[in-house]
């Protein structure tokens, strides 16, 4: 096994290794079907400066987080009361099956027949493809809750309020965090999808504009960027979170 | 000095899913500062019957009370668990105001030093030996109920060293706050060093075979008198 310093200056290497391979290919290819990251990078300067890609950016990632807090919220709600009552789940657990099944790009059209192109259809559609996700990894995690700790609960009579705060959500949290990461790489996706379906603007509409003119510069300007933001996400916001979670678990002797 | 309430329980029986119920006619009190210890075999209930002092199990048949009041509408007991069953997530200090969310700084710290466990207030329970984390469970039963204590084999699976220290502690805890405790135990070596009363459970259903006090005497000799007990029940 590589020691960690090792593994972290291998990480470290990993990007520009990447972005040295693009440059080589672009170099051999000599083709403007792929340019080099230095082009790239130029058409990024020029579409923040010149273009459209802070508003299509701005679009995006406010359906993105739209989506994602209501899909979250709605998931984690149905998941409790799936997980702790029978009944429901007996009753609903199927349309949670059918949920999972549905293809995304149906949910989508089928939404904009309904609704028409708007915003509300768009994040709708978000919502019904992320929710089942959401509402089963949350199930699983309330199923696998420990008896013991409801029976400790039961003894010392702790209000519900306490139990929710200091039993259910930290013995909920790594489901928490699972159905937060795997839901928002499916988000991502399929919002810029739903974009190229029907919307006016965001990277999705902005890509699908730039591949009727075959411009592959723009094509990877925006690709390249919205790489960059979700890695930003990733190690800004979800590591760190995830990290405070499971502090309790490392801090062993 | 804390003294803790009366427990009675009158029970004509519990049933789980099988035909035969889990006790029979069981009827016995614990005054107000007193230590009883129910001794068993394992697997006769008596967990079962702690938890329905606790007032968390409620199927049954008759009448326990804490206090006068039906054990599940007292306040909550001192229970400690055989498991310590803390809550990891949680360092010392928030499992102890897990179950009292009031307490301060200077009460927590007191609670732990009573304990044997001085400093220890932001350590999580892994990073606790077994015998620390038991310690942290009987301050917390403590902290929710210093008056009733209820005692789930608290010295099963630790070594001998441990068990010594930990009945030390616990002797400590009822010279000092004088609480009403009921002792669970397959071990009656566990009650021969804690208990001022016995009471013999056996048979299935389970019944009590024979209820004694065991006197003021050391240890070795409280021992021998509840291992004749349990050969010859009627004595």
């Amino acid at each position: 096994m590589a020691p960690r310093g090792n593994g972290t200056r291998l990480e470290w290497l990993s990007l520009p290794l990447l972005l040295l391979i693009w440059q080589v290919a672009a170099m051999v290819a000599a083709s403007r079907f792929l340019p080099s990251p230095l082009v790239v990078a130029g058409e990024i300067a020029d579409l923040v400066i010149r273009g459209h890609m802070l508003a299509d950016f701005g679009q995006t990632l406010s359906r993105a987080v739209a989506g994602f807090v209501i899909a979250m919220l709605l998931g984690g709600v149905l998941g409790f009361l799936l997980g702790r009552i029978n009944t429901l789940d007996r009753l609903f657990g199927p349309w949670v099956l059918v949920g999972l099944n549905l293809p995304a790009i149906v949910v989508a059209i089928i939404c904009y027949i309904w609704l028409g192109l708007s915003e509300v259809a768009l994040i709708l559609a978000v919502v019904i493809n992320k929710t089942p996700l959401v509402t089963t990894t949350i199930r699983e995690g309330v199923r696998s809750f420990l008896p013991e700790y409801e029976e400790m609960a039961a003894a010392f009579r702790l209000p519900l309020l306490r139990r929710i705060r200091l039993i259910y959500l930290p013995q909920l949290m790594p489901f928490v965090m699972t159905a937060a990461r795997t839901g928002l790489s499916l988000i991502w996706k399929i919002v810029l999808v739903f974009e190229v379906l029907g919307s006016d603007g965001g990277v999705g509409f902005r890509v699908s504009i730039f591949f009727q003119y075959f411009d592959m510069a723009g094509i990877l300007a925006y690709t390249s960027v919205f790489v960059a933001m979700v890695m930003v996400f990733e190690h800004g916001v979800l590591r760190p979170v995830e990290r405070r979670v499971v502090r309790w678990r490392r801090d062993q002797p | 000095m804390a003294q803790g309430p009366a427990v009675t329980v009158n029970l004509t029986g519990m049933r789980f899913s099988s035909a035969t119920p889990l006790f029979g006619a069981l009827d016995f009190s614990v005054a107000a500062g007193e230590v009883v210890a129910l001794i068993g075999p394992s697997g006769i209930g008596k967990t079962t019957l702690l938890r329905m002092i606790g007032g968390v199990e409620r199927g049954f048949e008759g009448a326990i009370t804490v206090g006068g009041q039906p054990a599940h509408l007292a306040p909550p007991s001192g229970f400690v668990f055989q498991d310590a069953r803390l809550l990891p997530w949680l360092d010392a200090a928030a499992n102890l105001r897990a179950v009292r969310p009031d307490l301060t700084d200077a009460q927590i710290s007191a609670s732990l030093d009573r304990v044997g466990l001085p400093g220890q207030e932001r350590a999580f329970p892994r990073q606790l030996s077994g015998g620390m984390q038991r310690r942290l469970g009987l301050a917390r039963a403590l902290a929710a109920n210093p008056g009733l204590l209820l005692l789930d084999e608290p010295f099963v699976s630790l070594d001998p060293a441990m068990v010594r220290d930990l009945r030390a502690v616990f002797h400590a805890v009822f010279q000092q706050q004088n609480p009403t405790v009921v002792l669970v135990s397959h071990d009656p070596d566990d009650a021969a060093h804690l208990a001022d009363r016995v009471i013999l459970l056996a048979g299935r259903p389970a019944t009590i075979i024979n209820s004694f006090p065991l006197g003021p005497a050391d240890p070795k000799r409280r021992l021998g008198a509840i291992l004749a007990a349990q050969k010859e029940p009627g004595s």
